[in-house]
C-alpha cells in the first residue's frame, strides 16, 4: 500500500484552512464527517418537530391544531426527513470520521467526491422542505410515494422527485467512497478479517446502497414520466399497474431499512466489548451474519405488501424468507450477550445506549416476526402496530446506536470528556420516554387504529394521550444532546488518548483530539495487532 | 507524486469506475423490473391485465348446473362529475361453463364529444385465468357524443375448472376519459 507516500505530499501536520473555505472546499474526512453529523442533527430536530406536530394533533380525538391535508404532509415529510436527512447522513458522517482512522488510512480514497456528496444534501433538503411553501402543500401521500395518490400531488411533486434523486446521488457517491476506501486504503497488515465491525458493517451497507438506491431513482423517474411525459408505468388508464410500483419501491425499500440498521450493529459490536472489557464473542460469525442479512434483504420485499394480493406460493416464500432473517440476527444478539457474559461491565453513556439498543431493537425484531406471518399481517397491515414496530427498530435501534457512537467517540473527536452526569440523564430520559411513546402504539394497532390519520375513534384516546406525552418528553430530552456536545467542544477535562480502558482499535492509538491529518505514516504491524484484539 | 501513490490512484479510479458501472446496472435493473413484472403476471396468470382486456376464445363447455358462483359487478370512476357509470345488476348467480350477458350503463357528462376506455380488474386475483370474456366494452375505446347514454354489454363464461373453494368473484371496471388517459 502506498498510503505513506501519498500522505507525504500533504501540508504540514495540523495545518488547516480557516473560515468558511475550510468547510465549503473541505476534502478532509474529519471535517466532512463533522458537517454530515451537524446536518444530521439539524434534520433530526426538523423531523422531530414534524413528529411533535403529529403527536400534538393525536393527543386527543378530533381535529385541534392542523387540517388533515397538512397532517398527512407531516407524516410523509417526517419520514423522508428522518430517513434521508437524519439517519442516513448520521451514518455517513460516522463513516467519514471513523473508517480512515480505524483502518489506518490518511483520508477517504476520493476526498473531492466526498465533498460533493455532502454538499448535494443541503440542496436536496432545500428542495424537499421547500415543498412546505408551494401551492398544494408538501407531499402528503406517504414517504413511499405510492401512485396514483403520489401522482395527484400539486407543485410539490417534481420537487420531491428531484430531492429524492439528489439524496440518492449523495448516498451512492458516499457508498462508492466507502467501498474504495475500505478495499484500497487499508494500512499494510490490516487485512479484511482484522477490520473493526463498524467498518465491516459499513462495507456491506455501501454495497447495498450501490445496489438499491439506483432502483429507487428508477422508480421515482417512472413516477415523473408518468406525471409529465405521458408514460403509463403505473397508471391503469394507460395499461400500467400501480401494484408494480410497490414491488419496485420495496425492492429498494427493504434493503434500505438494513442500510439504516447494519452500521448500528457495527457500533454496538464495538461498544459492548469495550465496556465488558472482553473481546467480542464470535467476530467472524458477526461478519458472516451481517453478510447473510445483507443478502436476505433482497428477497423479502413483498412482505410489505401482502395485502395487495399475490399467489399463495409467493406469500409463503416471502413469509419464510422474512422469518429466516431472524437467524443471523439472533446470532448477533447471542454474540453480544455472550460478550457481556462474565465480563467486567461498567455503564458509561455509550454502554447504556448499546444496552438499550440490545433490549429495544429485539422488541422491534419480535414485532417484525409477528408482521411476517401472512394471516396475522392482514390484521396488522397499515395499523399503528406497524408504526410501533418500525419505530422500535429505528429509534432505539438506529438512532440510539448513533447517539451511543457519538458518546463513544466524542472524546476522541474533540479531545475533551463530556459531562457524564448530563449524558446519563439524556440516556435515561430517552430510554424511558421512547417506551412511553412507542409501546402503547402496539396496543393501538392491535385494537385497530389505522396509521396516517389525523383523527380517531374515541376508544383509542387514552393510549394516544400516553403516546403523545412520551413524544413530547422524548423530543425535549433530545435538546440535551446538542447542549452536551457544544459544552464538550468548548471545554471539559482533557480526554486521554484511550479514554475507555477497554477500548481497542486503531483510532485509540491516535492522540485525542485526533489530529487534522492522521495516519500519514501507516500504523506498524505491532500497533495493528494491538488494535485488532477482537 | 511517487510511483506507489500513482499506483494507488489508478487502483482507486479503477474500483470507482467498476462501482459506477454497478450503479448504472442497478438503475437499468429498476427498469428491467417492468418487463419482468409482465412476464411474472403472464406465467402465474395472477391479476393478469392483458388477459382481462382481451377477447377469450374458449371451447364450448357443458354447463355445470350443480354449482353456483356469485359474480359481483363494480363500476368506478377515477374522479367524480364528468361521467355516469354503473352496472345494471349489482350481482349475478351463475353456473360455470354457461355463457352469460350483463350490461353496464355509461353517460357522458363532460359536455363535449369524447372517447373513454374501461380498464378491468378482477378479485380475487387468482381467478383471472378462469374468467373468460367473449365480448366486452373494455376491449376497445368507446366513442361518446355529448350527453350520450349507452348500454355497454359484457359476455362471459366462468371456467368449469374454477377451483372449488371459490364461489364469489368481483369484476370491476374503472372508466377513464381520454382527457386523463396518460398513454396508450
Amino acid at each position: 500500500m502506498a498510503t505513506h507516500a501519498q500522505a507525504a505530499s500533504h501540508d504540514a501536520h495540523d495545518h488547516k484552512p480557516h473560515g468558511w473555505r475550510r468547510w465549503v472546499f473541505s476534502t478532509n474526512h474529519k471535517d466532512i464527517g463533522t458537517m454530515y453529523l451537524v446536518f444530521s442533527c439539524v434534520m433530526f430536530f426538523v423531523g422531530g418537530t414534524m413528529a411533535l406536530i403529529i403527536r400534538a394533533e393525536l393527543f386527543q380525538p378530533g381535529l385541534q391544531f392542523v387540517d388533515p391535508q397538512f397532517f398527512n404532509s407531516m407524516t410523509a415529510m417526517h419520514a423522508l426527513v428522518m430517513i434521508f436527512g437524519a439517519i442516513m447522513p448520521g451514518w455517513v458522517g460516522l463513516a467519514n470520521w471513523l473508517i480512515p482512522m480505524q483502518i489506518g488510512a490518511p483520508d477517504m480514497a476520493l476526498p473531492r467526491l466526498n465533498n460533493l456528496s455532502f454538499w448535494i444534501l443541503p440542496f436536496a433538503f432545500v428542495l424537499l422542505l421547500g415543498t412546505l411553501f408551494v401551492p398544494g402543500g408538501a407531499p402528503a401521500g406517504g414517504w413511499t410515494m405510492y401512485p396514483p395518490l403520489a401522482l395527484q400531488a400539486g407543485d410539490s411533486f417534481p420537487m420531491m422527485i428531484f430531492a429524492i434523486h439528489l439524496m440518492g446521488i449523495s448516498s451512492i457517491l458516499g457508498a462508492i467512497n466507502v467501498v474504495v476506501t475500505v478495499m484500497n486504503m487499508r494500512a499494510p497488515g490490516m487485512n479484511l478479517l482484522k477490520m473493526p465491525l463498524f467498518v465491516w458493517t459499513w462495507l456491506i451497507t455501501a454495497y447495498l446502497l450501490v445496489a438499491v438506491m439506483p432502483v429507487l431513482a428508477g422508480a421515482v423517474t417512472m413516477l415523473l414520466t408518468d406525471h409529465f411525459f405521458g408514460t403509463s408505468f403505473f397508471t391503469a388508464s394507460g395499461g400500467g399497474d400501480p401494484v408494480m410500483y410497490q414491488h419496485i419501491f420495496w425492492f429498494f425499500g427493504h434493503p434500505e431499512v438494513y442500510i439504516m440498521i447494519l452500521p448500528a450493529f457495527g457500533v454496538v459490536s464495538e461498544i459492548i466489548p469495550t465496556f465488558s472489557r472482553k473481546p467480542l464473542f464470535g467476530y467472524e460469525s458477526m461478519v458472516y451474519a451481517t453478510a447473510a442479512i445483507g443478502f436476505l434483504s433482497f428477497i423479502v420485499w413483498a412482505h410489505h405488501m401482502f395485502t395487495v394480493g399475490m399467489p399463495l406460493a409467493g406469500q409463503l416464500f416471502f413469509m419464510l424468507a422474512t422469518m429466516l432473517i431472524s437467524v443471523p440476527t439472533g446470532v448477533k444478539i447471542f454474540n453480544w450477550c455472550a460478550t457481556m457474559t462474565r465480563g467486567s461491565l461498567s455503564f458509561e453513556p455509550p454502554m447504556l445506549f448499546a444496552l438499550a439498543f440490545l433490549f429495544l431493537f429485539t422488541i422491534g425484531g419480535f414485532s417484525g416476526l409477528m408482521l411476517a406471518i401472512v394471516p396475522a399481517d392482514f390484521q396488522y397491515q397499515d395499523s399503528y402496530f406497524v408504526v410501533a414496530h418500525f419505530h422500535y427498530v429505528l429509534v432505539p435501534g438506529s438512532l440510539f446506536a448513533i447517539m451511543g457512537a457519538v458518546y463513544y467517540w466524542l472524546p476522541k473527536w474533540v479531545g475533551h470528556m463530556y459531562d457524564m452526569k448530563l449524558a446519563k440523564l439524556h440516556f435515561w430520559l430517552s430510554a424511558i420516554f421512547v417506551n412511553v411513546l412507542f409501546f402503547p402504539q402496539h396496543f393501538l394497532g392491535l385494537a385497530g387504529m389505522p396509521r396516517r390519520i389525523p383523527d380517531y375513534a374515541t376508544q383509542f384516546a387514552d393510549w394516544n394521550m400516553v403516546s403523545s406525552i412520551g413524544a413530547f418528553g422524548f423530543g425535549f430530552s433530545q435538546l440535551l444532546l446538542p447542549y452536551i456536545i457544544i459544552k464538550c467542544v468548548k471545554a471539559g477535562a482533557k480526554a486521554a488518548d484511550r479514554p475507555w480502558d477497554g477500548a481497542h482499535g486503531l483510532e485509540w492509538e491516535l492522540p485525542s483530539p485526533a489530529p487534522f491529518h492522521s495516519w500519514e505514516v501507516p500504523p506498524s504491524a505491532a500497533v495493528i495487532a494491538r488494535g485488532a484484539e477482537h | 507524486m511517487t510511483e506507489a501513490g500513482e499506483k494507488l490512484k489508478r487502483e482507486n479510479a479503477r474500483l470507482t469506475a467498476k462501482l459506477a458501472l454497478m450503479t448504472l446496472g442497478s438503475f437499468a435493473f429498476g427498469f428491467a423490473l417492468v418487463p419482468l413484472y409482465g412476464v411474472f403476471c403472464d406465467i402465474t396468470g395472477f391479476g393478469n391485465q392483458k388477459a382481462l382486456a382481451q377477447a377469450a376464445t374458449v371451447a364450448p363447455q357443458a354447463p355445470d348446473d350443480s354449482r353456483t358462483v356469485t359474480i359481483e359487478f363494480v363500476a368506478e370512476l377515477p374522479n367524480v362529475g364528468s361521467w355516469e357509470f354503473r352496472p345494471v345488476l349489482a350481482s349475478m348467480r351463475v353456473h360455470p361453463g354457461r355463457l352469460y350477458r350483463t350490461d353496464f350503463i355509461a353517460k357522458n357528462l363532460t359536455g363535449h364529444d369524447t372517447v373513454a376506455q374501461a380498464v378491468p380488474s378482477i378479485a380475487p386475483g387468482s381467478v383471472a385465468g378462469y374468467f373468460h370474456k367473449t365480448e366486452c366494452f373494455c376491449f376497445t375505446p368507446q366513442k361518446f357524443a355529448k350527453d350520450e347514454q349507452r348500454v355497454l354489454p359484457v359476455r362471459f363464461i366462468v371456467d368449469r375448472a374454477l377451483p372449488r373453494h371459490l364461489d364469489r368473484i368481483t369484476l370491476a371496471y374503472t372508466f377513464y376519459d381520454q382527457s386523463i388517459r396518460t398513454g396508450s
